[in-house]
C-alpha cells in the first residue's frame, strides 16, 4: 500500500541535515538561557549594596577575546580542510582552535583568580559578583564543553579515524563553537562595556 | 501493504523471560516503545496527582476540617501542580508525539533515537526525584518533607531561611532535569519533522499534528530554557550563597516572578498545541471531511506561538506594574483569542455538513470544543486587569485553568487514547465502557469545576487549607468534592478499559477508523521497522488517494 502511489521516483528529494537542524535547535534553547542571565546582569547592574563595583575591578580582556574570536576562523579552516580530505591541515587547524580556546579559558581563570584573591570579589560579595560569575561562568562552561569535543576531534584526526565522510559532523561541532564565540560578543559587550 | 514481513528467527516466540523483556524496554531506542513508556509513566503520575487532588477535596469538603494539617495541604497542592504539569501533561504529550510523528511522516524512527531515550529517562528520573523528597526532604535531620512552596515557588519562600532542609532542592532539581529532557525531545521532534519526512511529503503536505508539534517544540526552546536558567540561579542562591532572589542584598523577588511566568504562560500553549493537534486529526476523520482551512490552521498555530510569548505578566497584574505595562499585557492576552478563535471556527466548519460519527474519540472531541471555548472565555475575562485585581488568587482562577487543563487538554487526550489505542495495542477499546467513561467524566467535570467559579466570585482564595463556617462556601464545596469523586470513578472506568481491552478487545486491524494519514497504512501494532518499504505521498491524505484513486486529493490541493 505504502509504495503504490505511482509518481516518478527519480526526482531528487533532499531534506535539511538533521545534525545542523538539531544543533540550531540547541543553539536556540541555549540562547534563551543566556538571554535570561544577561537580563539579570543588566537588571542588577549598579544595584549592588556594597563594593567592589565593575569599574573598580574589571579590565578589558582584549587579548584573550581576540584569541577566542580567531578560533572561529581556525575551526572553519579545519572543516574546509577536512572537506578537501587534507588530514594534516585538519589536525593543524583543530590544534590551533583548541590552543586558542585554552588561552581564552586560561585568561578567564587568571581574571577570576585576581578578582577573588586581590579584589575580594566572590559570588557571595554583592549582586555584581552574583551576576558576573554566573554569566561569565555559564559562558566558560560552554567553552569547556566545546574544548572537550574539539580535543576529541583532534585525537580522532591525529589517529586517522576522522575522514572526509565526517565533514558534516565536524560542521555541527563548528556551528556550536561559532555560537560560543558569538555569545562572547554579547557577554563582552554587556559585562565589560555597558556594565562598566 | 507492509505485511511482507521477513520471517524473523525468534527462538522463543511466545514466552520470553521477564528479564529479557525488561532489558528490551530499558535499552530500547525505538520511538514507539519510548512513546509508550512516556505515556505509561504519565498515567502513573496522573493517578498520583489525582489522589493528591482527592485528598485536598476531602479536606475542603466542610469548613474548619482537620483531615489534613496546613503543612501537608501546602505540600499536596505543590506536588499536585508540579506533578500534573511536568510529569503528566508534558510526558503524555511527548509520548504521543514520539509514537505518532515518525509514523505520520513515513520515517523509520526519530532523528536522534539515543537522545530520545536519554530525554525519556532523565524526565522519568526527575519525576521520581520529586517524590523522593518525601523521604529525603529533610536530609539527615529525620522526618522528611515534600516541597511546600507552591508550584510557582515564589521567592523568598525558596530561600534557605524559609525552606530549610532539602525539600526545595528536590523541587528545583527535578524541574531542572525534566526541563533538560523536554528540550531534548523538542529538539528531536523539530529535527524529525524537518529532516526525516518521506518522499513527496513537503511541509505543505505534512499532517497538521506534525506541524503543531513542531511549533510546540519551537516554543519549548524559548519557554523551558528560561525556567532552566532561573532554576540554575535558584540553585546558585541556595548552594553558593549568591543573591539573585535575595531581597536582603538588593536582589529582586519580582524578577523570579517574571522568569517563572515567562516560562509559565507559554507553557500553557506548549500543552494546548499538541491537544489542538489531536483535534486536527480526529475531527476530520469522524466528520468524514478533509480539514477546513489547512493553511489557516498552520498560520494560527504559528501565530499563537508568537503571541503567547508576550502575555506572561497577566499573571502579575496584582504586583503593581505601570499602567502602560498593564495595558500591553491586557491587549496581548486578548489578542491570543484571535488565532484560537480561528481554530475553533475551522473545526466547526470541518464538522459542518459532514457525516458525523459519534464514536468515542468524537464524543470527547465535542466535549473538548465546548469546554475549551468556555475556558477561553473566562480567560478573556481574567485578561482584563481590573477584573483580575478582584479575582486574582481566587477559586475563579483555579476554575479557569482547570477548565483549560481538564476540560480542554484532558478531554482531548482521552479522545486521542480512544483514537490511537487500536494502533498502539492492536485492539479496540470497549465502546460501552467508553460511553460510561465519557458521561461520568463529563458530569463529574462540570459538577466539580462549574461551582468553583462561583465560590471564587464569592471570595474563596486558592491554596487555603480551610475556611470559616460563616462565609457560606460550605454547600458549594460539598458539591465540588462530590464532583471530584465522580471524576475519579470515571478515570477508574477508563483505566479498567485500557487493561481489559488489551486482552479482550476486538481486533482492530490496520485501519479501524477508515482514516487518511500514514500511521494507518501499517499493521497494528506497527512492526519495529514501521514501514516495509519507504512510502511516497502526493497529498495531505495519502490513504484517501489510495482508497479513492478515481478522485484523489491531488486534484484539489
Amino acid at each position: 500500500m505504502s509504495d503504490a502511489a505511482a509518481i516518478p521516483q527519480n526526482e531528487t528529494w533532499i531534506l535539511p541535515s538533521r545534525g545542523i537542524v538539531g544543533m540550531a535547535c540547541l543553539i536556540t534553547a541555549e540562547s534563551a538561557i543566556f538571554l535570561i542571565f544577561v537580563v539579570a546582569y543588566l537588571y542588577y547592574s549598579g544595584k549592588s549594596l556594597t563594593g567592589p563595583s565593575p569599574r573598580e575591578v574589571l579590565e578589558l580582556p582584549i587579548f584573550t577575546s581576540i584569541c577566542l574570536f580567531s578560533s572561529s576562523a581556525t575551526i572553519h579552516f579545519a572543516t574546509s580542510a577536512l572537506h578537501r580530505a587534507a588530514r594534516g591541515a585538519t589536525s593543524l587547524c583543530l590544534a590551533a582552535t583548541v590552543l586558542l580556546g585554552a588561552i581564552f579559558l586560561g585568561g578567564t581563570a587568571n581574571e577570576w583568580y585576581h578578582l577573588m584573591v586581590y579584589d575580594h570579589l566572590t559570588i557571595q560579595t554583592n549582586l555584581f559578583g552574583t551576576t558576573f560569575y554566573s554569566l561569565v561562568g555559564l559562558h566558560a562552561s560552554h567553552v569547556i564543553v566545546g574544548l572537550i569535543l574539539l580535543s576529541l576531534a583532534l585525537v580522532f584526526s591525529l589517529s586517522g579515524s576522522l575522514t572526509r565522510e565526517h565533514t558534516s559532523r565536524l560542521e555541527v561541532l563548528a556551528l556550536y563553537w561559532h555560537f560560543v564565540d558569538a555569545v562572547w560578543i554579547v557577554v563582552f559587550t554587556v559585562v565589560y562595556i555597558v556594565g562598566r | 501493504m507492509a505485511t511482507q514481513t521477513a520471517p524473523l528467527p525468534l527462538t522463543e516466540p511466545s514466552r520470553r523471560h521477564a528479564t529479557a523483556v525488561l532489558h528490551d524496554w530499558i535499552t530500547t531506542v525505538d520511538h514507539k516503545k519510548i512513546g509508550l513508556m512516556y505515556i505509561g509513566y504519565a498515567l502513573l503520575f496522573l493517578v498520583i496527582g489525582g489522589v493528591e487532588a482527592l485528598l485536598m477535596r476531602i479536606q475542603l469538603i466542610r469548613p474548619e476540617n482537620h483531615f489534613l494539617s496546613p503543612l501537608v495541604f501546602n505540600q499536596l497542592f505543590t506536588m499536585h501542580g508540579t506533578t500534573m504539569v511536568f510529569f503528566v501533561a508534558m510526558p503524555v504529550l511527548f509520548g504521543f508525539g514520539n509514537y505518532l510523528i515518525p509514523l505520520m511522516i513515513g520515517a523509520r524512527d526519530m532523528a536522534f533515537p539515543r537522545l530520545n531515550a536519554f530525554s525519556f529517562w532523565i524526565s522519568a528520573f526527575a519525576g521520581f526525584l520529586l517524590y523522593f523528597s518525601y523521604i529525603g526532604g529533610s536530609g539527615l535531620y529525620g522526618g522528611g518533607g515534600a516541597p511546600d512552596v507552591g508550584w510557582w515557588a515564589y521567592a523568598p519562600l525558596t530561600s534557605k531561611v524559609f525552606s530549610p532542609g532539602h525539600s526545595s532542592d528536590y523541587w528545583t532539581l527535578s524541574v531542572l532535569l525534566s526541563g533538560i529532557g523536554s528540550i531534548g525531545t523538542a529538539l528531536n521532534i523539530v529535527a524529525t519533522a524537518l529532516s526525516m519526512r518521506c518522499r513527496g511529503m513537503t511541509l505543505y503536505r505534512m499532517p497538521l499534528l506534525v506541524w503543531l508539534y513542531t511549533v510546540m517544540s519551537g516554543m519549548v526552546f524559548v519557554t523551558i530554557s528560561p525556567l532552566t536558567a532561573a532554576q540554575i540561579m535558584l540553585l546558585l542562591d541556595r548552594y553558593l550563597g549568591s543573591h539573585f532572589f535575595d531581597t536582603q542584598a538588593g536582589g529582586s523577588a519580582v524578577l523570579w516572578m517574571h522568569y517563572f511566568w515567562i516560562f509559565g504562560h507559554p507553557e500553557v500553549y506548549v500543552l494546548i498545541l499538541p491537544v489542538f493537534a489531536f483535534m486536527n486529526e480526529i475531527i476530520p476523520v469522524f466528520s468524514r471531511k478533509a480539514i477546513f482551512g489547512y493553511p489557516a490552521m498552520v498560520a494560527a498555530s504559528v501565530g499563537i506561538g508568537f503571541i503567547s510569548l508576550s502575555v506572561w505578566a497577566h499573571h502579575m497584574f496584582t504586583i503593581g506594574m505601570t499602567s502602560a505595562g498593564n495595558t500591553f499585557f491586557v491587549l496581548a492576552t486578548m489578542a491570543v483569542g484571535v488565532p484560537t478563535g480561528i481554530k475553533i471556527f475551522n473545526w466547526l466548519a470541518t464538522i459542518w455538513g459532514g457525516k458525523v460519527h459519534f464514536a468515542p474519540p468524537m464524543l470527547f472531541a465535542v466535549g473538548f470544543l465546548f469546554q475549551f471555548l468556555a475556558a477561553g472565555l473566562t480567560g478573556i475575562m481574567l485578561s482584563v486587569a481590573p477584573f483580575d485585581w478582584q479575582l486574582n488568587n481566587s477559586y475563579f482562577v483555579v476554575a479557569h485553568f482547570h477548565y483549560v487543563i481538564v476540560g480542554g487538554i484532558l478531554f482531548s487526550l482521552f479522545a486521542a487514547f480512544y483514537y490511537w489505542y487500536p494502533k498502539m495495542s492492536g485492539r479496540m477499546l470497549n465502546t460501552k465502557l467508553a460511553h460510561w467513561h465519557f458521561w461520568l467524566f463529563l458530569v463529574g467535570f462540570h459538577v466539580t469545576f462549574d461551582p468553583m467559579h462561583f465560590v471564587g466570585l464569592d471570595g474563596m482564595v486558592r491554596r487555603t487549607f480551610t475556611y470559616p463556617v460563616d462565609r457560606g462556601w460550605g454547600p458549594l464545596n460539598v458539591i465540588i468534592s462530590i464532583g471530584a469523586l465522580i471524576q475519579a470513578i470515571a478515570t477508574l472506568v477508563f483505566v479498567y478499559n485500557l487493561v481489559h481491552s488489551y486482552f479482550k478487545g476486538a481486533l482492530a486491524g490496520p485501519d479501524p477508523w477508515d482514516a487518511w494519514t500514514l500511521e494507518w497504512s501499517v499493521p497494528s501494532p506497527p512492526p519495529t521497522y514501521n514501514f516495509a518499504a519507504a512510502p511516497t505521498v502526493e497529498s495531505r491524505r495519502p490513504l484517501w488517494d489510495l482508497k479513492h484513486p478515481e478522485d484523489p486529493d491531488t486534484l484539489y490541493e
